[in-house]
């Protein structure tokens, strides 16, 4: 069974949520990968929500879309026709690298879902625990795949300062396939899979 | 000489958006090797998917499109100088294209070039021949699999790993269980051992341009390949790290002469959108491989 997702998504939606189950989600999300998050927690939430007055503007959009919002860690292939930009290629990138951010994104705005790959660690299983969060799995590399699924890029943000693949882009997604892997109960398919590989390599290469 | 730069712009197309027919094969194989219903054997779908998607559609497999990496082997009489400046337009209109994402970024600032050009941006390596034709071999080198590369210098205490191939082998399956899912399996390892620290590593990436399933001539390396392969594949990190069977689809080794005091292990790691093309100029004649 595939569970449909719709942003601003509940915590009773969430709750519902479990390690292994493959979702479809719909609505606007937001990509951010490494220069957006290092700059939400300098300038948003370092400063207690009083960000410089340049950066108000972004601060109130995302404070109102991210509640019950999605991240979704990519750095985007993008075409400009006709004035329009258009998603050509965007699966996610590397979601680690943001463990060391995630957790104060997901408190400060009330994030309900991140998307990306390869799994987060355990300050971010943490907050999905505690803040009724999950981390949606994306399949890397199928680029071309998920960016048939964003219907519209309705905006982007920071686009000069950082660059394509990092600005925040803003885009309306239909039935954007994942696998929950890790979920609001404690639960990490990364974390298993981690301990049979570690169990495996002792007997394969015994130290 | 002629200049080939639209030629090169296609190789880039070419490589972006299609992969290799190995790799289809392998993803295809390992895809029915997995449990039906599992997430592991719906992530090969969703690859597969998008690898018909990406071809049908001309549109990047990956939005990450790497690090360009040409290795171009020329006739006596080429301009180096001259491929350099046609690769580099070439890479630039490709990236106008949309075939290529900007992906050079300044090291300090992160300021983006906006069109994959910079310093020692995209890597080309020279190679002059005795072949009157011009052979480019191209590699998309993305990041998530080159961040989980990794590099030993053996004797290794905490792996046991000492200046042997049982070393090498030990050196090896810890690069794939240290990588998990991160680099998109099921990924290609390619493995040099010897070399200084720079040239282990470029040799490394070297291997990754062998086809599928070919072995290294010496019986004892290729015998390697081999094992290390089965027992990656046994650690049971599946597709994208969710759990299952296929988690290389090869590895391929190469030795280098090395310094007596050195004994380096490196793990180029390739993911599965594993894109690398090649073509060849042999007069007026183009043919894409």
């Amino acid at each position: 069974m595939i569970h449909k997702l719709t942003v601003p998504i509940s915590d009773e939606a969430i709750e519902a949520l479990h390690v292994g189950d493959q979702v479809e989600l719909s609505g606007v999300i937001f990509t951010a990968r490494d220069a957006a998050h290092k700059y939400m927690v300098e300038s948003f939430i370092k400063t207690h929500g009083n960000p410089p007055a340049s950066e108000a503007a972004l601060y109130e959009l995302l404070k109102e879309k991210f509640d019950g919002g999605v991240i979704y860690h990519c750095g985007p292939v993008v075409a400009k026709e006709d004035g329009e930009w258009r998603f050509v290629a965007a699966g996610p990138t590397t979601s680690i690298r943001e463990e060391v951010y995630q957790d104060y994104v997901i408190e400060h705005f009330n994030l309900k879902a991140v998307i990306g790959k390869g799994g987060m660690g355990p300050r971010t299983l943490a907050a999905c625990e505690k803040f009724k969060a999950v981390y949606l799995h994306a399949v890397g590399g199928a680029g071309t795949l998920i960016a048939e699924r964003v219907q519209q890029v309705e905006d982007v943000h920071k686009l000069k300062e950082f660059g394509v693949p990092e600005a925040f882009w803003q885009i309306r997604v239909q039935d954007f396939p994942a696998v929950v892997t890790m979920d609001s109960h404690g639960a990490s398919i990364h974390a298993v899979v981690v301990a049979q590989s570690d169990a495996k390599m002792k007997e394969l290469a015994p130290v | 000489m002629r200049d080939l730069t639209q030629e090169i712009v296609e190789l880039i197309r070419r490589t972006s958006t299609d992969l290799p027919e190995d790799m289809q094969k392998a993803l295809r194989s390992a895809r029915e090797q997995e449990e039906p219903g599992s997430a592991a054997q719906g992530a090969l779908d969703t690859m597969l998917i998008n690898q018909d998607m990406s071809r049908r559609l001309s549109r990047p497999i990956c939005q990450d499109t790497g690090t360009p990496i040409f290795e171009v082997s020329y006739p006596v009489g080429w301009s180096t100088r001259q491929l350099t400046t046609q690769i580099k337009q070439a890479v630039q209109i490709a990236t106008d294209k949309s075939y290529l994402r900007p992906n050079a970024v300044d090291s300090i600032s992160g300021e983006n070039s906006g069109d994959n050009t910079g310093v020692e941006f995209p890597t080309i390596h020279f190679h002059e021949w005795d072949e009157e034709a011009v052979h480019i071999g191209l590699m998309l080198k993305g990041g998530g699999c080159e961040n989980v590369g990794a590099q030993y210098s053996l004797p290794n205490g905490p792996l046991k790993a000492g200046r042997d191939l049982e070393g090498v082998r030990r050196a090896a399956l810890d690069a794939v269980n240290k990588a998990q899912g991160q680099g998109c399996a099921p990924g290609v390892l390619g493995i040099a051992v010897g070399g200084d620290r720079g040239a282990s590593y470029a040799f490394s990436k070297h291997q990754l341009f062998r086809p599928l399933g070919d072995r290294n001539p010496d019986p004892e390396l290729a015998e390697l390949e081999e094992t290390i392969k089965d027992q990656a594949n046994e650690l049971g990190i599946g597709p994208m790290g969710f759990g299952g069977k296929t988690t290389v689809l090869d590895v391929q080794m190469a030795t280098m002469h090395r310094l007596p005091a050195s004994f380096f292990v490196s793990v180029s790691y390739m993911c599965w959108a594993n894109r690398r093309r090649s073509m060849t100029v042999r007069g007026d004649e183009v043919t894409y491989e």
